[in-house]
């Protein structure tokens, strides 16, 4: 049984590589096009960029294989239950109290990843000053970091008699197994994603559209909010809308930090860890169907809102 | 609105951008800076508009001192070579910035912005894409756009750096015909940076010649076109021949040299003649005469430019008419007499 997996696993890693070679085919093979258009090209509705149902079929393809197959999976398990083994599967008391907990954190620490983000990549690009680089590179430390070990060290600093817990404890803050510990490990997990989509974009932004709103008479306020963060929006949505997926999603740095007391601090992963525990597959399908559908849902919505020409009111 | 610079010193790091620039702007007047890349120009424009502090020297606005004050404070209208629109923003409401985001007492009605917006895009012939944004414009409409945008908020001053400078040729032309047109209509004090020679000879009632950080001269264009100060204005507004004590050879009269001390050393003084001043002939005539060899002719354009090589080994470029051109029948090879009809010396 396992001989099988690791070949069936084997087989797509290799298919993956070679579709990786045959669409970097493709691609080269489309620029050489571009840049040396064979003639009559556009004649006989022929497209400038060729390739197109190659790459969509090793896309819907590679889609079914690492996302389409095991999300069906997962739920024909789900749909082992019973309608009404289901319904109170997943709207039992503690699995309603850690979707809220889920969502919460990390709807949290996704903004203020966000302003943080903002900040640093503001920093980045506009300033030059010596350690710029090293703390552009710090930047991405908790992607590499492994999740696990983030979690300790934030628990042991955060602990009652952790360095910071220590000060925190006299003006009664209680940051380690609290629902606030959890947001501090997602803000630490997240950064990294507001920062390096906001950067790019705040790079290719020209300077001189706010020297152009000083010389109109915008002020300090009216220049950010007008001007600048309109500009930013789209990135800075895609940044929050990734380190919200990637909060959703975190585990290992959590389970740590978050004392996983039911009803109180269990993210939705480890519930579903839980029951997986306790030989409860179908429940525990059941679960991450729901919170799947539900961030799904989630991200959509937040796709669709960076796709709106200006989500602020504007003028008049 | 008149504007002064008294003084003025920047440097950016080790490299000094203006030194001790001096220069007055007369109400309704419209004045070029004209320079190569790297003179200081945009610099000296930049601190007139307050988006950049001068580090000695004061800049006046009708005869107050504002060298303190920022860009906001100056009321002065700024457009950028690259148009610097806000590409979020549609055409009518980029025009509308200036006056909508100002503070509710001194923000004129809606009605009033939206009637002012209007006749502004009326005035740069924008009025039917005014629900456009930015990156459907073409270069020409956008730059337009920008100067209708900072002619809203009704500035005392126009500052136009290289405004036409990202445009092709033709629209260029044409834009800088329409700029013109319009400042006769506004009168509004006016300065303009460009590096090309022609559009500031062209559209300027007087132009200012930047190199290194200070101004060489400043006149009107027929001054410092037919009277140029120095040996840099003269090298920067039109093409020119160059000899190094090749006195003797011309064997000039001081007519021909026009006034003005002879530059570089006394032993190798340096002399210059423009291309459209070289004459050239068959048969030796006259005094001041070199012998030459057409070694280039080409005679696309509304004069024919011919090249000749000295017998000392110089490279001339002449440049005569059509009609000369087919009086002469030159052809390459032959030899020819020139002489310059207007020498100078620096």
């Amino acid at each position: 049984m396992r001989r099988w997996l690791i070949r069936i696993l084997l087989g797509v890693y290799g298919a993956e590589a070679l579709s990786g070679l045959a669409l970097l085919g493709v691609v080269l093979r489309a620029r050489f096009r571009r840049r040396y258009p064979p003639r009559g090209a556009t004649l006989h509705g022929k497209r400038v960029l060729p390739g197109f149902r190659v790459a969509l079929g090793w896309t819907v393809f590679y889609l079914l294989l690492i996302v389409l197959i095991p999300v069906s999976a997962l739920c024909l398990k789900a749909a082992s239950l019973s309608w009404r083994q289901f319904w109170s599967a997943v709207t039992s008391a503690r699995a309603l109290a850690a979707y809220r907990l889920s969502f919460g954190v990390s709807l949290a620490a996704s903004l203020i990843d966000g302003v943080i983000g903002l900040l640093l990549a503001w920093v980045l690009v506009r300033y030059r000053f010596p350690v710029r680089r090293l703390l552009d590179g710090l930047v991405d430390l908790p992607l590499a970091l492994p999740t696990a070990v983030s979690g300790i060290v934030l628990t042991t600093l955060y602990a009652p008699h952790g360095w910071i817990g220590r000060r925190l404890q006299p003006l009664g803050i209680k940051v380690a197994y609290t629902p606030l510990g959890i947001v501090v490990a997602l803000i630490f997990i997240g950064l990294p994603f507001a920062v390096r989509t906001i950067q790019p974009v705040l790079q290719d932004l020209d300077p001189e559209i706010e020297d152009a709103a000083l010389s109109l008479g915008a002020n300090l306020w009216q220049r950010f909010y007008l001007v600048i963060l309109p500009e930013l929006l789209p990135a800075w949505l895609t940044g929050v809308t990734l380190a919200f997926a990637r909060g959703l999603g975190e585990y290992g740095s959590v389970v740590f930090i978050a004392g996983n007391m039911p009803m109180r601090t269990e993210i939705t992963p480890l519930l579903i860890m839980t029951r997986l525990d306790q030989y409860d597959y179908a429940g525990a399908s059941a679960l991450a169907a729901v919170f799947l559908a539900v961030s799904l849902g989630l991200l959509l919505g937040m796709n669709a809102m960076q796709r709106r020409k200006s989500v602020l009111p504007i003028l008049m | 609105m008149t504007i002064e610079v008294r003084n003025l010193s920047k440097s950016f790091a080790a490299f000094l951008a203006l030194d001790r620039v001096n220069l007055r702007v007369e109400t309704g007047e419209l004045v070029a800076l004209l320079g190569p890349s790297g003179s200081g120009k945009t610099t000296l424009l930049r601190v007139i508009a307050g988006l950049e502090f001068p580090d000695r020297g004061e800049v006046l606005l009708d005869g107050r001192d504002m060298t303190a004050q920022n860009a906001p404070a100056r009321r002065v209208g700024f457009v950028f070579q690259h148009y610097a629109l806000f590409r979020h923003m549609t055409v009518f409401e980029n025009v509308a910035f200036g006056l909508s985001i100002k503070p509710r007492r001194e923000r004129p009605p809606t009605s009033q912005i939206q009637a002012r917006v209007w006749k502004l895009l009326k005035l740069v012939q924008l009025d039917a894409q005014a629900d456009r944004y930015p990156s459907q414009l073409s270069g020409g409409q956008r730059q337009r756009v920008a100067l209708a945008r900072a002619l809203a908020v009704e500035p005392k001053v126009l500052l136009l750096d290289e405004p036409f400078g990202a445009l092709d040729a033709k629209v260029r032309l044409e834009l800088r015909r329409w700029l013109r047109r319009l400042h006769d209509e506004l009168r509004i004090t006016s300065v303009l940076v460009t590096h090309d020679q022609e559009e500031a000879l062209e559209v300027a009632d007087r132009v200012a010649i930047m190199n290194r950080g200070h101004i060489e001269q400043v006149g009107t264009p027929e001054e410092v076109y037919h009277r140029p100060a120095s040996a840099f204005v003269y090298e920067f507004l039109g093409n020119f021949n160059l000899f190094h004590a090749r006195l003797n050879a011309w064997q000039t009269g001081s007519d021909a040299l026009g006034d003005g001390p002879l530059g570089g050393s006394a032993d190798r003084p340096i002399v210059y003649v423009r291309p459209h001043l070289l004459h050239i002939e068959r048969r030796p005539c006259g005094q001041n005469r070199v012998v030459a060899r057409v070694e280039r002719i080409n005679s696309a354009g509304p004069l024919v430019k011919v090249q000749l090589a000295t017998d000392t080994g110089e490279t001339l470029e002449a440049a005569i008419s059509h009609d000369r051109y087919a009086e002469l029948q030159l052809r390459k090879d032959d030899a020819v007499y020139v002489s310059p009809r207007e020498l100078k010396a620096f």
